[in-house]
């Protein structure tokens, strides 16, 4: 009975999580779409739950529905600003030759990725046993921590890089974002004035407990970022003092700690980002504290879309 | 089963109905102020519930004080962010449903 309930919870999933990505992609409104792709990112957390990967499913919500969703409605307020008659639809993106190729090509992949995974070994038991055979050395007891911050480190390095670039060229083709401050009305004021506090508490929480149970940088970061996006749409923007330097301090930190890390261990252990043991607990607590704080500015920025404080001085 | 057992399923059970009391109500009510009337119903009420089952087969005090945190949370958000979309309606000219 237990099965048979679990299982149909599974399928209702599987069958969600397909409909509301085959509506996001082919819905004509651009908002609908949007709101089908936040649902899709929860439901999708709620399958990451099910396949019993907490962390994935942490970040999944808090990234890929939470923040993504924010960006996209972002850049939907700032196209429909840009040309307010006209309805913002999808013009025609998916006809002519042109979308015949790419349809052919995305099921031609979605065929190879199925007979990948169709022709894995069934008994297969994947490097779970050699995470744990080595955990003791990594410095921190939650495997997924383990592995991002420690067995495989440079993936993580890379992904922190990739999120600057992003903030890099959003910034390079951005124009100016008005900085003038406005005032948000008493509701969304006392909201974001109780929130905010709250928000940098759990982040600092996601951040601490990522040492022994889901929850680590990417996570924490993406809280943090909540909070400043309520922040800035309540009203709120960057005091001029701090937009310049400071601002390019917090955005850098994460990304230069964990390269620094990489060229010493190059130099002292002889490969990239292998952690000393005796180490390796402080050295991850310190990579994914400034990685939290530049996820959580990058983020931020890019919600903004342009480097701000270019107004004021003018 | 024990009495808490049936408490927490029972507790469930009516929190699962209040949401699909307010699902309803967000698919068939006419204009978007009432449609916000049946969503928080369901997610005061019906979150309330569930919290309050799942509270009684929590481990330790801790979890439950959790599970209420979360409620609260959500009641907060979902009161302020139904009186921001009203009020954004409102001023974009959308007048309450009158039968």
């Amino acid at each position: 009975m237990e099965t048979l309930i679990a299982g149909a919870i599974d399928v209702a999933l599987a069958l969600a999580v397909v409909g509301l990505a085959w509506g996001a992609l082919a819905s004509a409104d651009l908002f609908k779409a949007i709101v089908l792709f936040v649902a899709f990112g929860l439901v999708m957390a709620l399958v990451w739950v099910r396949l019993n990967a907490p962390d994935v499913a942490l970040a999944e919500a808090a990234i890929g529905a939470g923040v993504t969703g924010a960006l996209l409605l972002a850049a939907y307020a700032k196209l429909r600003a840009a040309s307010p008659d006209a309805n913002v639809a999808r013009a025609g993106g998916m006809r002519g030759i042109g979308s015949i190729s790419i349809r052919i090509l995305i099921l031609l992949l979605a065929a190879a990725l199925g007979c990948a995974v169709w022709t894995l070994p069934s008994d297969y038991a994947g490097l779970g046993k050699e995470v744990a055979a080595n955990i003791d050395r990594s410095g921190v007891s939650n495997p997924v921590t383990a592995v991002l911050l420690n067995f495989r480190g440079y993936d993580t390095l890379l992904e922190v890089m990739v999120l600057l670039l992003a903030l890099m060229g959003t910034w390079s083709v951005g124009a100016t974002a008005p900085q003038r401050e406005t005032a948000p009305g008493p509701v969304l004021d006392s909201l974001s004035r109780l929130l905010a506090p709250l928000l940098i508490l759990v982040a600092a929480y996601l951040l601490w407990v990522g040492a022994h149970a889901p929850g680590g940088a990417f996570q924490a970061g993406a809280v943090l970022a909540a909070a400043g996006v309520m922040l800035l749409l309540s009203g709120w923007r960057l005091p001029a003092a701090l937009a310049a330097l400071p601002l390019r301090l917090a955005l850098a930190a994460g990304p230069a700690t964990f390269l620094l890390l990489a060229v010493i261990t190059v130099l002292l252990e002889g490969r990239l980002l292998q952690l000393p043991p005796l180490w390796a607990g402080r050295l991850i607590l310190i990579i994914e504290t400034t990685a939290t704080i530049s996820i959580g500015a990058t983020l931020i920025a890019l919600f903004l879309g342009a480097p701000p404080g270019k107004e004021d001085r003018q | 089963m024990t009495a808490s057992d049936y408490l927490c399923a029972a507790l469930l059970i009516i929190g699962g109905l209040f949401f699909m009391a307010g699902t309803f109500g967000l698919l068939r009510f006419p204009d978007v102020f009432t449609r916000l009337h049946a969503l928080t119903k369901a997610d005061n009420v019906g979150l309330g519930l569930t919290v309050a089952g799942l509270a009684l087969q929590a481990e330790s005090w801790a979890v439950a004080g959790k599970l209420l945190l979360i409620w609260l949370l959500v009641l907060l958000a979902g009161a302020s962010v139904s009186h921001l979309i009203a009020q954004g309606a409102l001023q974009r000219g959308m007048r309450p449903w009158k039968r």
